[in-house]
């Protein structure tokens, strides 16, 4: 990786919080060539044949160990649409760090299509962590569209973390998780827009097996003229549980929709959604100003809270 | 220290105007622990935010050291050295109490100092350093934390909104000898918005504020056995007749 310049580094470091190379298994994937790659004994990252893209696969039993697979883009006007297939073994625990920074200095757009699968064994448990970041003086946009399908099997369970804060003027995020029985899906949104952006995030859950449980729970923030979507959409065919909270804070000329649905199947479903969208409460501004912040000041800390 | 005159304020509602404070005289002076009391909707609350700045008065006249209060920001305000802790706190998704008892501090507290504040109002405090200020803390523990960070302000003029509410009897044990330690040892001024009969025993002088007015000061054993005489809302006045 010594041939990543500071640029680079800086967009890996936003994404990855990556300073140096990784530990473990890593792909690193720059302006679509390989910037970088490590299997490990456990852990085996090939490259398509069929498409662009990596297969990763992790072998039964593997516990404590990490993949790296971060993006860059630094070339005005690249796109590129990828795929990445993950096969979690049974009983395995790991920790998966994603994430596509764009650098775009010119006036083209610049853009990350990622497509992710991943096939979770029985028992497993997988952390997904993506972080998305844009940043760059062109007009160019930077647009990310990532594509997310997790099937988990009986007893398998997915903590998903995803988080876009600023930079990234177009995003169109979907989700779709099956789980089998004993299921457990966590998944962690967060969300920051601002000038004129605008993301949707079309999430959808099916519990399919008896005792699979389900907990989204999605902080936004909207601000300027941005716009923002939210489709949670849970669906419990089995004897299962699922509690969906989407909170939003909205700015400026900023529009926010959430849009939500639960759809039981069986008479043993349990689903709950909340959801709220609102300004930042006055209370809390002053509250903060009387301990000596300003105004500005106090909006910043509420936030950094809210997205924390 | 601190001085008003004449304040007034008044809201508008379905019958035009109503007033709130109808003109209040205050004068308190450097150190002093005074305890304002009176009846449920007397405008003591409306008083202190009107010191903090929390809200504008019509007409009228706060000067703090000298230095005129009305046209300044609650920041600047808060800056001059003056804080206040709310009858009703609000809660923070996502701040954690550390970083709230810092912001009250002007400065990255430790986990140590976050924990001598926590116990000076009860809070057991391993338990509490790390919680979010959010929903999940009760009404007892919230209002303690609000004053642990008017503790942790520690700004020359502390106001403290009904700081009993809510609050239980080991607590509020724990609260009366803080406010006493903090009056003894220090030369902040204190004021403090209180119904009990024990914090208005700890006061050097008590205002009783009514319909919006100042209707008497004097020294606790002078206005305890006089609260009966104030003026009660009307209609339960009548029912009472
Ligand atoms: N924004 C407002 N709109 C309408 N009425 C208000 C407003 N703010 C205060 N009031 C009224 O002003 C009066 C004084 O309120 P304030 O909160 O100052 O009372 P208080 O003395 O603090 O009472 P308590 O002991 O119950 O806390 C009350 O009758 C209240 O209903
Ligand atoms: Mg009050």
């Amino acid at each position: 990786m010594s041939k990543l310049s500071a640029l680079e580094m800086n967009l890996l470091r936003q994404i990855a919080d990556l300073h140096k190379i990784p530990e473990g298994a890593y792909n690193i994937r720059e302006n679509g060539q390989l910037g970088g790659r490590n299997s490990t004994e456990n852990i085996e990252i090939s490259t398509k044949t069929d498409k662009p893209g990596i297969d990763i696969r992790i072998k039964p039993g593997t516990k404590n160990e990490s993949v790296h697979i971060p993006v860059i883009i630094t070339k005005t006007g690249y796109s590129e649409l990828v795929y990445n297939d993950f096969y979690v073994g049974e009983d395995s625990d790991v920790i998966i760090i994603a994430g596509c920074g764009i650098h775009n200095s010119g006036c083209d757009t610049a853009q990350h299509d990622g497509v992710h699968t991943f096939y979770v064994g029985k028992n497993a448990r997988i952390k997904y962590v993506e972080k998305h970041y844009g940043e760059g003086e062109g007009t160019g946009e930077r647009i990310m569209n990532p594509s997310t399908v997790v099937y988990l099997e009986e007893g398998a369970r997915v903590e998903m973390d995803t988080s876009q804060i600023r930079g990234v003027d177009s995003t169109r995020r979907s989700t779709k998780i099956y789980a089998k029985a004993g299921g457990e899906v966590l998944v962690l949104e967060k969300l920051l827009t601002h000038g004129r952006q605008t993301a949707v995030s079309d999430m959808e859950i099916m519990l399919e097996g008896d005792g699979s449980r389900a907990r989204v729970i999605s902080r936004s923030v909207a601000q300027d003229e941005s716009e923002q979507t939210f489709y949670p959409k849970v669906t419990g065919g089995a004897e299962c549980f699922a509690h969906v909270q989407c909170d939003s804070i909205i700015m400026g000329r900023a529009k926010v929709s959430s849009i939500p649905a639960i759809n039981a199947r069986h008479v043993s479903a349990q689903l709950v959604h909340e959801a709220a969208i609102g300004k930042i409460a006055g209370d809390q501004l002053l509250k903060l100003m009387t301990l000596g912040l300003t105004e500005k000041e106090a909006e910043e800390r509420i936030l950094a809270g809210f997205l924390k | 220290m601190l001085s008003i005159r004449g304040l007034r304020y008044a809201v508008e509602d379905a019958g035009g105007g109503r007033e709130i404070l109808g003109g209040i005289d205050l004068d308190v002076e450097r150190g002093r622990l005074v305890v304002i009391t009176g009846p449920n909707g007397g405008g003591k609350t409306t008083l202190a935010k009107a010191v903090m700045g929390l809200i504008e008065p019509a007409s009228g006249s706060i000067k703090f050291n000298g230095t005129e209060l009305i046209g300044l920001s609650v920041t600047e305000r808060a800056r001059l050295g003056i804080s206040y802790g709310f009858q009703h706190p609000p809660r923070f998704k996502g701040l954690q109490v550390t970083e709230l008892l810092s912001i009250a501090a002007g400065r990255k507290l430790t986990p140590n100092e976050c924990c001598a504040y926590l116990v000076k109002v009860g809070l057991c405090t391993e338990d509490y350093i790390d919680r979010e200020i959010d929903a999940s803390l009760s009404g007892g523990e919230l209002k303690r934390i609000e004053i642990a960070t008017i503790l942790a302000r520690n700004s020359s003029l502390m106001i403290f909104d009904e700081p009993e509410a809510g609050i239980d009897l080991w607590s509020f044990s724990k609260l009366t000898q803080t406010f006493e330690a903090i009056h003894k040892r220090s030369d902040s001024t204190i004021i403090i918005i209180s119904h009990q009969e024990r914090i208005i025993r700890l006061a050097d002088e008590v205002v009783l504020v009514a319909g919006g007015r100042v209707t008497q000061t004097g020294a606790a054993g002078d206005i305890l056995p006089h609260i009966g005489d104030v003026a009660v809302d009307c209609a339960i006045k009548e029912a009472l007749v």
